[in-house]
């Protein structure tokens, strides 16, 4: 994954709870077997409508995708994930995200930023009434920053997941260095578990 | 003394590789990954550009289910886009060693029922599967949760995956079910009350009667749903249900082995001072055959209650979403469910697509014919079930009744194959998702248990088996 240390620009404010991954990429996106080409998927049943967020010009550039609670919801799908990317967000802010969808981010450098219901709501109504609202969300020293209106927090990141994005590092990689310890493992295991 | 434990710390500490420190994630080993089309191809390509191998193809299982039609399986998949991708599974498995149950193979079917049903999931083990509907194997009392793509191919690579240590969450349900109420009810009114946040990063322990009471199936069903309530996983002591369930099947141990088992599995229960992160206490008693009215898997009601108005709701957030749900759903608040005309019922789905579930649905069809105008799929979990199914004539009470029995798959639990709702048409699903566009772009989703959907499907407007008498 690529290395990722600071996401600065505008955001695009999806001020909805509980978004499912559903939403995020309807499932007949779910049936290619390649890695690229998902942002033309990224809400593609919620973009018939031409009010919704995704249509709005003032938005285009926006890099940050600031949503309400409960994001990432439903499904595993990493699809989802490769939707925000690819169509253009590097990081996603809501004040709870689903466990999968989490996961996923982190295997693929998009940053999950979650922060206080108060923080959200701030920043929501921030970037609803100006799109061009320069944000700063800095992963090595952990902190979002809205710098023109003083607002500012930080959010948490174990320290080897924050080490990954920094470094732009690869899990297997690094696990492959337990693997005396999965072979230990391995001798340990009872006979009955059942194999294929 | 050593310190008490919940069921699912003791699986955990029993498969870390090698802890992490200062709150980073273990390295816990995984005993079974199940695998299918949908969220695969990229993990096996991922693979093959490190030049990696699956590490223990033994511990590795896979199906189609996802995209394979429920009708004319002898013929080639029509849609293009399904078939390579069925087709990519199967030379994937093939050039990495791995065992597949093809479309049409007597063990194929529905990946969170195969595996229980061949003994493949049993008590301790830790599961995982790159779909979030994983937790059903938890009724073993096992830790099965969902993964995604990257991590798919970690435990192809590795055989572990790192994980950070969830919480724990004691849910009860106490006293006696009333008649007529099933497990999918109780799931149903378990998530309406923690909402769809309520279990992040926590695994669920379901106790208490009623739990207790349940066969296997109900518990798969109550497992199933956990990911709707938000956790991780969900998960179910293992008691003498559990060793009946798994006593002789295929894959369940034999002889000497079978008793060093059940020996290690009678240790597995939380132990009685252990303490849980947080508590959640259901009366079993007040549970009633419930009904989804909107867009997520929380927004449920009582089937003889009337849809809520978003006036009903203190929260602005709830209030917006509730709004939002019954436009989507084209229903006005206030009106009795009862009164809701269906067009199509869907009985499947690896939340109930059993043996039971199909005994359920074919008690309520024996002598009574499906009201006309209702399109309705039968559609068993797997070639298990059909032929199961099939041995006790529940096929025929079917037919008889006028529902149409299909092929083993997910179906129309997501609409990947051709089995899908037309936009604004309604279903009556047992499935467990009723997200906007699940079945079908437009389509409007009520999750039901499989009596109330085949009721449904006999009165053409939502009915419990009861209000057929
Ligand atoms: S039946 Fe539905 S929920 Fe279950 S695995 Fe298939 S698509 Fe997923």
């Amino acid at each position: 994954m690529k290395a990722v240390s600071i996401v600065t620009g505008t955001a695009l404010p999806l001020d909805r709870a509980d978004v499912d991954t559903d939403q995020i990429i309807p499932s007949d996106w779910l049936k290619r077997v390649e890695r690229t080409g998902f942002e033309k998927g990224l809400f593609s049943e919620w973009r018939d409508d031409r009010d919704f967020v995704l249509n709005q010009e003032q938005y285009a550039a926006a890099n940050i995708l600031v949503a309400g609670v409960n994001f990432g919801t439903g499904s595993s799908r990493e699809h989802a994930v490769w939707a925000i990317q690819q169509y253009g967000f590097e990081a996603v802010v809501s004040p709870r995200f689903a466990d999968i969808f989490r996961n996923n981010c982190t295997k693929n450098g998009l940053v999950p930023v979650t922060v206080s219901a108060e923080f959200n709501a701030a920043l929501m109504q921030e970037v609803l009434g100006d799109p061009t609202l320069e944000i700063t969300i800095d992963v090595e020293r952990l902190t979002v920053e809205v710098p023109s209106i003083g607002l500012e927090t930080s959010f948490p990141l174990a320290s080897g997941t924050q080490q990954r994005f920094l470094e732009g590092l690869d899990d297997i990689g690094l696990t492959m260095r337990h693997l005396d310890a999965i072979e230990a493992y391995e001798t340990k295991r009872p006979a009955w578990i059942p194999t294929s | 003394m050593s310190e008490p434990k919940t069921l699912s710390e003791k699986i955990w500490d029993r498969h870390v590789v090698s802890a992490g420190t200062d709150g980073e994630p273990d390295l816990l080993y995984v005993d079974l990954h199940l695998v299918h089309e949908v969220t695969s191809p990229q993990a096996f390509d991922g693979l093959r550009i490190s030049g990696r191998k699956v590490r223990r193809p033994d511990l590795t299982v896979a199906t189609e289910d996802h995209n394979v039609p429920t009708a004319d399986i002898d013929k080639p998949i029509a849609d293009e886009i399904s078939r390579v991708q069925v087709e990519t599974l199967r030379r994937n498995t093939s050039e990495f060693g791995v065992v597949n149950y093809p479309m049409g193979h007597a063990k194929q079917g529905i990946v969170h029922v195969i595996g229980p049903e061949q003994g493949l999931t049993q008590p301790g083990m830790t599961i995982v599967c790159g779909d979030s509907h994983t937790a059903t194997h938890g009724a073993f009392g096992a830790i099965a949760f969902g993964i995604g793509t990257s991590e798919v191919e970690h435990v192809l690579a590795t055989q572990t995956l790192l994980q950070a240590r969830p919480g724990t969450m004691a849910i009860t349900v106490d006293g006696e079910l009333a008649d007529g109420v099933t497990a999918k009810d109780v799931i149903l009114a378990i998530i309406g009350r923690i909402g769809t946040g309520g279990g992040i990063g926590k695994i669920i322990e379901y106790r208490g009667e009623v739990i207790r009471s349940l066969t296997m199936e109900g518990r798969m069903t109550v497992c199933n749903m956990s990911i709707e309530g938000g956790a991780k996983a969900g998960l179910i002591a293992p008691d003498d249900t559990t060793f009946n369930y798994l006593e002789g099947r295929e894959k369940s141990p034999v002889g000497a082995a079978w008793e060093a088992a059940l020996d290690e599995w009678r240790r597995l229960p939380s132990d009685a001072e252990a303490a849980f992160d947080e508590y959640v206490t259901l009366d079993g008693s007040e549970i009633a055959a419930q009904v989804s009215w909107g867009t997520n898997p929380a927004q449920v009601m009582p089937l003889h209650g009337a849809i809520p108005t978003p006036d009903s709701f203190d929260d602005p957030a709830a209030r917006d979403s509730a709004a939002r749900a019954l436009q989507y759903m084209g229903l006005a608040g206030g009106t009795p469910m009862r009164e809701v005309p269906v067009d199509t019922v869907f009985i499947g789905s690896c939340t109930n697509s059993r043996i039971e579930d199909l005994r359920d649905a074919a008690n309520v069809a024996a002598g009574r014919k499906v009201a006309s105008g209702v399109r309705t799929l039968v559609v068993p979990g797997s070639g298990q079930v059909k032929e199961q199914a099939e041995s006790e004539g529940l096929d025929k009470i079917f037919t008889a009744a006028g529902f149409d029995w299909r092929e083993p798959g997910c179906s129309m639990c997501l609409a990947m194959n051709p089995d899908k709702l037309q936009p604004a048409e309604r279903a009556a699903s047992t499935s467990n998702r009723n997200f906007e566009g699940r079945q079908g772009r437009g389509g409007r989703t009520h999750l039901v248990s499989p009596a109330v959907a085949a009721a449904t499907a006999i009165a053409g407007t939502f009915a419990s088996p009861a209000d057929l008498e």
